[in-house]
């Protein structure tokens, strides 16, 4: 086996070189067949009818009207919609009706009618006494840490509680605040859904899908077939950030109605079922107090925060409390609250965009407390960095800071030049992410005419996976990239793990790096042959296989290939997650500056500019890997100042569940965002970290700090909303 | 307004011949009568009821599909005619996704009805595409405006229309004038870019 | 969508004959950008839908023999956007430019912009335009004028305010074949006391055929819009104002019109009374901003609207004057 690893940065001819995504242009002139372009002959739409009712019990769900509807041609009951049953959330799907068309399904739809008996609607998931009083709340759990431990004697909780106040005493600056953040959605553009067929048999599934190796399995096991008689397909996929890794009730659902009608079933959700069903992020509300030395260092944190996940309950995790920079002491604890709304799913870096919103939100308060450049108390605090980034973040701190130009720019909280009614303000933020590479497989075929094809049940997100594979081979043999052909987004293609928790880059670069290694060391030894020399000098670069320390002595990649005979060379290698690796890597860094402008009489929030640094280990494009950035920052702005699922606190409704309501950042909202990758050459040797995720953490509470900064007084909810900011402007 | 006053407002006197075109207006006014004034036969207007078979032209052909009064021409561009391009994304074309040109004009093809678009020259992505992809698209790939590519579509034919009827955009009218499309992913810098590349012919 | 007819009527006379009495029956269908998504979620569902984008007489803008511009109900909106001899109505383009997407400006109308039904999400989602809801549930963006009865929802037409604060007018022809009427558009909107009661004066088998814009005659006007962020979405408080100074920068006659705070659009003669005799500055503008909201009964959620009324009235004013706002 040969010793897997990555050329050095003066060596790679392709990696860590920007290239165009490989299909940029199928994408670009609406060639790429996502799921939901997916049509097969004959089809059925299927169209999901949703409760109306955030909370209740069914009595009777008639559905006979949608069966007579023109065009109307299946009608499912789903187990939820069986009579007894009690529903939970609005949007809960009850039935599918399956048409010839989807207006006829739409028709048909609307022609069901449902009987209930409402129950109590718990929705206002903010407020905590309420919650109690519902009897909605459960214990969230929760940790102490204090440097001087308890004498045997002592009884824990006194001590503590005494030790907590004691170090208050002792604190030269103490801030208390409330500091929340709104659930969202995950909003894919392209809903939840698959185009699903039966043949002899077996089921052919179009699914859009984070996870195309895992999903042939779930189908089977709620289908009641093997793995082996269910094929899931997804070239395309538009969006997922977390939230579709499984078929969900309503595929299966799509593939028994295919069964039952004998034709192939279409079944996406509608725009406002997407936003209701496919995923939304936890709410978080927490109340600190902190202490911090006269240096601006905390060393005491005591919080509680509670939030909801939906109707089970669950909430943001307590374990990233407070967040990144761990003071010595501390005592957090939570309150899980179940509120009548969907389940969430998991959010681009799960737990962490709330708890860097709710707590370094905090730490820049202590900076306006002391009158102190919010800059200097994140370095100092840099001390209590928890997973041992220090130098890299403040070198990070450090680029950032001359890109916003911080220092000209920056003016106490509250304390800046106005033009109008116009103010602006610098916020920042810092993050951490594993990034592990995850599990994945790779079956090579070199061809004897010098063709190189891959093979790996992985998808490709948007995040420029197909380009990456394609990277690897290419480097590894000396090609062009265009001399590689890359297939994912197959079932029956070598397993490879779902694409969550910005694990994907770190796998595919694992498979693809080993197979390529693996698959050129028999080349090497069949061109070793031929140029009588020891495989162990050769390399592979520019097209030619040649001695390393004589490179006259060569031969073309095609003539090398020639020599593997009429059948294909065939390699298959595996990464196994958690072994150890020289490719991979995991725990990345990165820094985030705003600078924004607020308009105190309309409390309108812009973004002027925007700059995130992030260090990921090794890049290998950095064209798609700033692309990664932007997106997040993006999806970060948005959140920061405008989306936000409203649920009305008295029916339970998400009142706000179309496009023209839930309020997403359009073009003209982005201001100028400046991206840096920080790859040092003690960042590369790492090798390769996901950053699919990270960059998504810090955009909120560096902007909810930006606009502290600006106005002097602290917003306290995210997203900043005119409305919120023109209520802390008028409580202040 | 109540009955009784309906009945007491003033008759305009207002007719069409009574209009005098400013000159500002004439030539607007000329441009709007895009569509010869049809004739107007004696039986009053045909109603279509139940499913039809209509004449769409697309990227430059004529072609016939089936239509009820109620299909879009989202349904026929996608189902039909497999151009598949334009998205289905929000029921009220408030993300742009399935933006197309007719007659030149980006329009929402999930809220334009397949029948009202009978007679006009409809466009789709699509049409930018083939051997030499128009320079929207080509600049959309060299600024890796897209990710999941859901919205990208959409974004190509709404930057086309835009940049047609403002070649020498500079970066604040871009900034301003592409606000009619969601991008979940966040694209938005590098469409910036790629619309600003075609302006200077990069 | 219900399965329904389609008709596309080539003049104004052929609409009338293919509309139907009955309330509902029909539905006049223009760019479609509102009555297409209405009808896809069943809360609009007529029986037949009168397409009136090819009706020539609809689709003109002209000036008639006293000066004024009269714009055909099917005029779209990006044509009034780019007509050089409507720049004189600064009011109406900085509403339209407001929508701020191309595509929505390109397919939606003039007349379907003022006829536009309520964006209320409680109607939205199917819970009626009279929805109890509004009364304490989410109704940050709901009225905070005129929302004493059981309507709360806000007037949607961005164009609308402008249109009565330049005293336009509509003409407006039906239910009888040859009839034509003219309506101030200030007279064209009302609020429903019931369920079924349309949020304007025009009966089933009645449209809009034309805007009548009066002459500017030296008038000077502004919609100032708060709005959060570039989106087609809709302004939060928003407020045209038209204006005739003298030489000496006194106001001699003024129209305040706040569009997104009531029911309806809402006329303020206390603002106008302030303005009027004096001229204008930040401080005058200020207090006739405080005079336009001083009746306001903001709802549980949306009080920072008042503040946010207040502003627009200020900055439509300062800008129809030719001053800066100071804000955004
Ligand atoms: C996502 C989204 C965002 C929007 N944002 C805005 C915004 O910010 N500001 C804004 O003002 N609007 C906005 N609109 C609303 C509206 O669609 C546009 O204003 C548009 O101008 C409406 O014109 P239309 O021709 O498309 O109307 P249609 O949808 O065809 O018709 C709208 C309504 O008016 C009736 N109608 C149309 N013409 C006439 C007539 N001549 N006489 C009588 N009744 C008639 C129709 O029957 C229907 O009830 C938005 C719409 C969407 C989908
Ligand atoms: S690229 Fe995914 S939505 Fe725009």
């Amino acid at each position: 086996m040969p010793e897997y690893n990555w050329p050095s940065r003066e060596a790679s001819t392709v990696i860590g070189k920007v290239h165009d995504r490989l299909d940029g242009t199928v994408k670009s002139t609406g060639a790429a067949k996502y799921t939901y372009d997916v049509n097969l002959k004959n089809q059925l739409i299927a169209v999901a009818y949703g409760s109306p009712y955030a909370h209740c019990k069914i009595k009777s769900l008639d559905v006979s009207g949608a069966e007579k509807t023109a065009g109307v041609v299946h009608v499912e009951i789903l187990p939820q919609g069986q009579k007894d049953t009690e529903i939970e959330w609005e949007g809960e799907l009850l039935a599918v009706v399956a048409a010839e068309s989807e207006a006829a399904a739409r028709e048909g739809i609307s022609k069901i009618k449902l009987a209930v008996e409402e129950l109590d609607v718990f929705a206002d998931e903010g407020n905590l006494e309420a919650a109690e009083e519902a009897g909605r709340t459960g214990n969230g759990g929760g940790k102490v840490e204090t440097v001087n431990e308890p004498g045997d004697d002592d009884d824990e909780d006194e001590f503590v509680e005494a030790e907590i106040e004691r170090l208050f005493k002792q604190a030269k600056h103490v801030v208390e605040g409330y500091y929340a953040i709104d659930p969202i959605t995950h909003c894919c553009l392209e809903p939840h859904g698959s185009t699903v067929e039966w043949k002899d048999g077996k089921l052919q599934a179009y699914l859009s899908t984070q996870n195309v190796s895992g999903t042939d399995e779930q189908f089977a096991r709620d289908l009641k077939v093997t793995a082996d008689d269910v094929h899931v397909q997804c070239e395309y996929i538009g969006g997922g950030f977390g939230s579709k890794f499984a078929p969900d009730y309503w595929g299966i659902a799509a593939a028994r109605i295919s069964k039952a009608t004998g034709r192939p079933v279409k079944m996406m959700l509608q725009r406002d079922q997407e936003l209701k069903l496919g995923g939304s992020r936890p709410s978080g509300y927490l109340k600190v107090r902190l202490g911090a030395d006269q240096n601006g260092v905390v060393q005491v944190w005591d919080s509680h925060h509670w939030g909801s996940a939906g109707y089970r309950g669950g909430g943001v995790s307590h374990s990233v409390v407070p967040y990144v920079l761990v003071p010595p002491n501390y005592r957090r604890t939570s309150t899980t609250i179940k509120s009548n709304t969907a389940q969430a799913r998991a959010w681009r870096a799960p737990n962490h965009p709330q708890a860097c919103a709710m707590t370094q939100t905090a730490l820049d308060d202590l900076a306006a407390t002391m009158g102190a450049n919010s800059y200097d108390i994140f370095l100092a605090n840099l001390a209590n960095a928890s997973n041992g980034k220090a130098d890299v973040y403040r070198a990070e701190m450090e680029v950032g800071a001359k890109l916003i130009d911080w220092k000209a720019k920056w003016h106490p909280h509250g304390k800046g030049p106005s033009r109008g009614s116009i103010v602006d303000g610098l916020g920042m933020a810092l993050h951490t992410w594993g990034g592990t590479a995850n599990t994945s497989s790779c079956l090579l075929k070199v061809h004897p005419d010098g063709g190189v094809e891959s093979f790996c049940g992985t998808q490709d997100l948007g995040t420029g996976t197909r380009t990456v594979c394609a990277q690897v081979l290419a480097e590894t043999f000396g090609l062009e990239v265009d001399g590689v052909r890359v297939n994912i987004g197959s079932s029956k293609y070598p397993n490879s793990g779902a694409s969550g928790g910005s694990t994907t880059v770190g796998a595919v670069c694992e498979s693809h790096r080993r197979a390529g290694q693996d698959a050129l060391e028999k080349i090497f030894e069949l061109a070793a042959k031929e140029l009588e020399v020891d495989a162990s000098v050769l390399e592979a670069v520019g097209g030619r296989i040649r001695d390393s320390a004589n490179h006259d002595k060569s031969i073309t990649w095609r003539k090398a290939c020639s020599l593997i005979g009429l059948k294909p060379l065939e390699v298959t290698s595996n990464y196994q997650r958690g072994a150890a690796s020289t490719l991979t890597n995991s725990g990345v860094g990165g820094v985030q500056m705003a600078h924004v402008e607020v308009d105190k009489e309309t409390g309108v929030v812009k973004i002027k500019k925007f700059v995130a640094v992030q260090d990921q280990g090794l890049v290998i494009n950095p064209k798609t890997c700033k692309s990664q950035i932007y997106g997040a920052v993006i999806m970060g702005i948005a959140a920061a100042l405008y989306e936000q699922r409203i649920t009305d606190p008295k029916t339970g409704k998400f009142i706000n569940a179309e496009l023209s309501d839930y309020k997403l950042a359009r073009l003209g909202d982005i201001g100028e965002i400046v991206v840096e990758l920080y790859e040092p050459e003690s960042e590369r040797v790492r090798g390769v970290i996901g950053n699919g995720e990270p960059p998504a953490i810090s955009p909120k509470a560096a902007i909810s700090n930006a606009v502290a900064n600006a106005l002097g007084v602290r917003v306290p909810t995210i997203p900043l909303t005119p409305k919120r900011v023109l209520d802390a402007l008028a409580k202040a | 307004m109540t009955d009784s006053k309906q009945k007491s407002a003033p008759k305009s006197g207002f007719s069409r011949r009574a209009f005098l075109r400013g000159s500002g207006a004439a030539a607007a006014a000329t441009a709007l009568h895009t569509q010869t004034a049809a004739a107007v036969d004696d039986q009053g207007p045909k109603v279509v009821r139940g499913e039809t078979s209509i004449t769409l032209n697309v990227n430059g052909k004529d072609v016939q599909v089936k239509a009820e009064p109620r299909t879009t021409l989202l349904d026929v561009l996608r189902y039909q005619l497999e151009l598949t391009g334009a998205k289905p994304v929000s029921l009220d074309g408030s993300s742009g996704a399935s933006t197309v040109l007719i007659d030149d004009k980006p329009v929402a093809a999930s809220t334009t009805l397949a029948m009202a678009a009978t007679g006009k020259q409809i466009r789709t992505v699509e049409s930018l595409g083939g051997e030499q992809p128009d320079d929207v698209v080509q600049a959309f790939v060299s600024h890796d405006a897209q990710q999941c590519g859901f919205c990208t579509p959409g974004f190509v034919v709404a930057v086309r229309a835009f940049l047609n009827k403002n070649p020498d955009a500079t970066e604040a009218e871009v900034r301003a004038g592409l606000n009619g499309n969601i991008c979940r992913c966040g694209t938005y810098a590098n469409i910036v870019e790629a619309a600003l590349a075609v302006v200077k012919g990069d | 969508m219900k399965a329904f007819e389609y008709a596309a009527p080539r003049t104004e006379a052929e609409i009338l004959q293919v509309l139907s009495a009955e309330p509902g029956a029909t539905e006049v269908l223009a760019g479609g950008t509102d009555l297409v998504g209405l009808m896809k979620k069943m809360l609009v569902t007529p029986d037949r839908v009168v397409n009136i984008m090819d009706v020539p007489s609809l689709k003109t803008i002209d000036e008639l023999p006293d000066g004024s511009v009269s714009i055909g109900a099917a005029v779209t909106l990006d044509l009034i956007l780019d007509h050089p001899y409507l720049d004189v109505y600064p009011a109406v383009k900085q509403a339209i430019r407001g929508i701020n997407s191309m595509q929505l400006q390109c397919q939606g109308t003039l007349g379907g912009e003022v006829c536009q039904r309520p964006r209320c999400w409680f109607y939205r989602n199917g819970l009626g335009l009279l929805s109890e809801s509004a009364s304490e549930g989410a109704n940050q963006y709901h009225a905070i004028l005129g929302n004493t009865g059981p309507a709360k929802f806000v007037n949607s037409s961005r164009i609308a305010p402008a249109l009565i604060a330049l005293e336009a007018q509509l003409r407006v022809i039906g239910p009888g074949e040859d009839e034509e009427r003219l309506i101030p558009v200030s007279e064209f909107f009302r609020t429903p006391r019931h369920d079924g009661q349309r949020e304007h004066v025009l009966q089933p088998q009645q449209l809009v055929t034309h805007v009548i814009l009066p002459p500017i005659a030296g008038r000077t006007c502004a919609t100032y819009e708060v709005r959060d962020g570039e989106g087609p979405d809709y302004p939060l408080a928003a407020a045209a104002v038209a204006m005739r100074l003298d030489g000496y920068g006194i106001v001699h006659a003024a129209k305040v019109v706040l569009g997104q705070v009531a029911p309806t659009p809402w006329n303020s003669p206390e603002a106008e009374r302030l303005l009027i005799g004096h001229p204008v500055d930040p401080r005058r503008a200020e207090q006739a901003g405080l005079a336009a909201v001083r009746m306001a009964s903001p709802l549980s959620e949306n009080t920072y609207k008042v503040q946010l009324a207040k502003v627009a009235v200020k900055r439509a004013i300062l800008l129809a004057a030719g001053h800066e706002t100071g804000g955004f």
